[in-house]
């Protein structure tokens, strides 16, 4: 894992002091709120509904055992005992007192972590795919990609008041797990069909909220060493060319639309090759400095099958199930990735209590190279674990409920905090979440079901993704009351797409009905190993409109 | 940020967040001046414009003096003999997040049992 350089600890622990001398300030009267907002923004401190909320950056979703400890430390120490991992893998604590932070930004700078750039109108916490350098469809790891851009952008000074937020993500395997698509920039590592050299395709403009774009390709064969001179080009359009005037045109996904994107890649390759190349991209030392940090852990050589593992499946038919949805297959032989769903039946999703935080960081340690990663999926990840510890796992987490066999099933549902903490809300997210995993509970339902991403988002911002869930809840107002307006046939993807409008206003009280009659449409109308999204697209909206129309004569 | 929203129809409360702890505080009448309450039934309804000129001028002076953030006046039904929002959005602010019932206001968090203004 990437550790701190000593450079990179004197800039948090100054961001630290200037954090604490700021709320000092603020409290003696010295700052004004208005003031003082940005400067609280900037160290991830927001004001929810009932309290004010802190937000971690985990980059590129991954942690250390010692840590997730931490975290779970602050979360009892000053918050309720419990956080919430989010879609941009990063952890919220929904209660901390402004007195407060400055002490739990020392506990975090302690463990090498911090709460730069994950607010404000900056390049934000680069997020990659959470099974990098495991994935077997992997050409190579992302993160010493994203933890350059890190470096690169969190201490540029061109960048940290950019027209908007600015979003990266990055990936380096076949499938994207990342959502590279819904980025501002999305990056993915590939080979060269001639040369077979690793380079980056590039795509622009991707993004969700009010107006929901997916990135369109503006390089598709990026040389690797070019990547810092070719995103600063990217960023100088942007941010000479950006709107400013109207925040909900801001982003690229608008210029670029706006543009056109024949003549944003024109601009941007102009300013490209204007740009002293060689003063801007990492020297190549630097950058085999920050890959030697995600060198593979030194793993035991082992059999490809464990006999312990199968004997133990055999005999436990919960624990097969378990070990089918929720274990990835890893590039080494003898491992496995586990995927740890933060989605039991009934709980908020990506919620995850002090206790769970340090179960989890416990078996890390024990199993998994004191490694854990987050998922934008809002769940966590054990990376590097032996088969034949699996069984010894599932009966622990079982003991913190923590055994839900449910990874990218119906009931594995992203949702943002919604009305029941976020400011921004229309509606709320965590109930209906909550409603549609009790009504589809049934393990061999979810098993028939097949692979499902439901999606939900409190108010337009979309931060629960519900653009690119197959199905896609949107939480609204109407005349005073919540309503839910739900979309067919997202994808996160590198087949992404925007789902379109199915119905546009349900009572809260409706959608779990709504679901259940989207899926009797696909279990109907399925051919012989088709999933649920496939027979979206093969059959467009119409059958599932027709089924709405038929419950709306009924009634 | 304006200190006070427009104003909504009558009768309506003032709310606000505290500047240090971000608990969502309530205007309350303290004798002849007001004083902040964590428990909205002890919120000070104004059903008349002069009320309403008094939460809105203890909003300015209080975002002014540095002791809340976000305040504004919010309307609010009285028929069950407490204040309470017309809007869900401001009712959550009373009560705390729906799907942990064991937190904010609905647990009685920051209200002293007796009710009294804590
Ligand atoms: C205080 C809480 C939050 C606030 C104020 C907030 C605010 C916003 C806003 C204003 C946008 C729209 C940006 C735009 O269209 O330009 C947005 C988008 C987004 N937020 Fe949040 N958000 C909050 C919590 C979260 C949480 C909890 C998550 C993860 C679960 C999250 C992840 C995202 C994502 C993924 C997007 C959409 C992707 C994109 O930027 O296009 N946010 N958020
Ligand atoms: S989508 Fe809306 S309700 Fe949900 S967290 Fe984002 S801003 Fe809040």
């Amino acid at each position: 894992m990437y550790r701190y350089d000593e450079f990179d600890e004197r800039f948090v622990r100054e961001r630290v002091e200037q954090f604490s001398d700021q709320v000092a300030r603020r409290l003696d009267g010295s700052l004004t709120e208005d003031e003082f907002k940005p400067l609280r923004l900037k160290n991830g401190v927001y004001l929810q509904l009932h309290a004010y909320m802190l937000r971690i950056a985990i980059p590129y979703g991954t942690l250390s055992s010692r840590q997730l400890r931490q975290l779970a430390l602050i979360g009892e120490r000053y918050d309720r005992g419990y956080g919430h991992f989010t879609t941009r893998t990063n952890l919220q604590f929904n209660w901390p007192k402004l007195r407060d932070v400055p002490e739990i930004l020392g506990l975090l700078a302690d463990v090498e972590m911090h709460c730069i750039q994950t607010s404000g109108n900056c390049i934000r916490n680069v997020t990659a795919d959470h099974f990098a350098g495991i994935a077997r469809d992997e050409i190579e790891d992302p993160r010493p990609t994203a933890e350059l851009i890190r470096q690169w952008s969190s201490q540029h000074p061109e960048f940290s008041y950019l027209p908007r937020k600015f979003k990266i993500a990055v990936t380096g395997a076949e499938q994207d797990r990342a959502v590279i698509k819904a980025h501002d920039i999305g990056l993915r590592i590939r080979r060269h069909p001639d040369t077979h050299e690793t380079c980056y395709e590039v795509s622009v403009g991707g993004g969700l909220g009010r107006t929901p774009m997916i990135g369109k390709v503006v390089r598709d064969y990026l040389p690797k060493a070019d990547l810092l001179a070719y995103l600063e080009a990217i960023m100088r359009v942007y941010n000479l060319e950006g709107r400013r005037d109207n925040k909900y045109k801001a982003r690229v996904k608008i210029l670029v639309h706006e543009t056109g994107l024949e003549e944003f890649t024109r601009r941007v390759e102009a300013e490209f090759a204007e740009l002293d190349g060689p003063s801007i991209n990492a020297d190549p030392a630097e950058v085999s400095r920050i890959a030697a940090y995600f060198a593979p852990p030194t793993y035991r050589a082992l059999p490809e099958r464990s006999t312990a593992l199968e004997t133990a499946r055999a005999g436990n038919p919960d624990f097969d199930r378990w070990v089918e949805v929720n274990t990835t297959a890893h590039k080494q032989p003898g491992y496995a990735a586990i995927t740890i769903s933060l989605k039991p039946v009934g709980e908020a999703p990506g919620d995850a209590t002090s206790e769970q935080m340090r179960l989890v960081a416990d078996l890390a340690e024990e199993f998994s190279f004191s490694e854990i990663r987050v998922t934008h999926a809002q769940n966590l990840v054990l990376p590097h674990v032996k088969l034949s510890d699996l069984f010894a796992i599932w009966r622990r987490l079982g003991e913190a409920g923590l055994s839900s066999a449910n990874i990218g099933l119906i009931t594995d549902i992203i949702a943002c905090p919604g009305l029941d903490y976020c400011a921004l809300a229309t509606a709320r997210s965590i109930p209906i979440a909550q409603a549609i995993a009790r009504r589809f509970a049934e393990d061999t339902r979810q098993k028939e079901i097949g692979e499902l991403n439901i999606k939900i988002s409190g108010c337009i911002n979309a931060c629960g993704h519900h653009h690119v869930g197959h199905i896609g809840i949107l939480g609204l107002e109407k005349r005073g009351i919540e309503s839910y307006q739900i979309t067919l046939g997202g994808d996160a993807t590198q087949d992404a797409a925007i789902g379109e409008i199915l119905v546009p206003g349900l009572a809260a009280e409706e959608v779990p009905d709504a679901i259940e009659r989207i899926v009797a449409v696909y279990l109907e109308q399925r051919q012989a190993g088709e999933s649920f999204i496939e027979n979206v697209r093969r059959l467009g909206l119409a059958p599932f409109k027709a089924a709405f129309l038929e419950l709306d004569r009924a009634a | 940020m304006a200190a006070v929203a427009k104003r909504p129809a009558l009768p309506a409360i003032l709310l606000a967040n505290d500047l240090l702890d971000g608990d969502v505080v309530f205007a309350s009448a303290a004798g002849e001046t007001l004083a902040w309450t964590r428990d909205p039934a002890l919120a000070l309804v104004a059903d008349d414009d002069t009320g309403a000129e008094r939460l809105e001028a203890f909003a300015v002076s209080e975002f002014a003096a540095q002791r809340v953030v976000d305040a504004y006046l919010v309307d609010v039904e009285t028929s069950t003999g407490r204040p309470v929002p017309r809007h869900y959005r401001e009712r959550m602010k009373t009560l705390g997040p729906s799907n942990r019932r064991d937190l904010g206001k609905q647990a009685g968090e920051g209200i002293a049992p007796s009710g009294q203004r804590a």
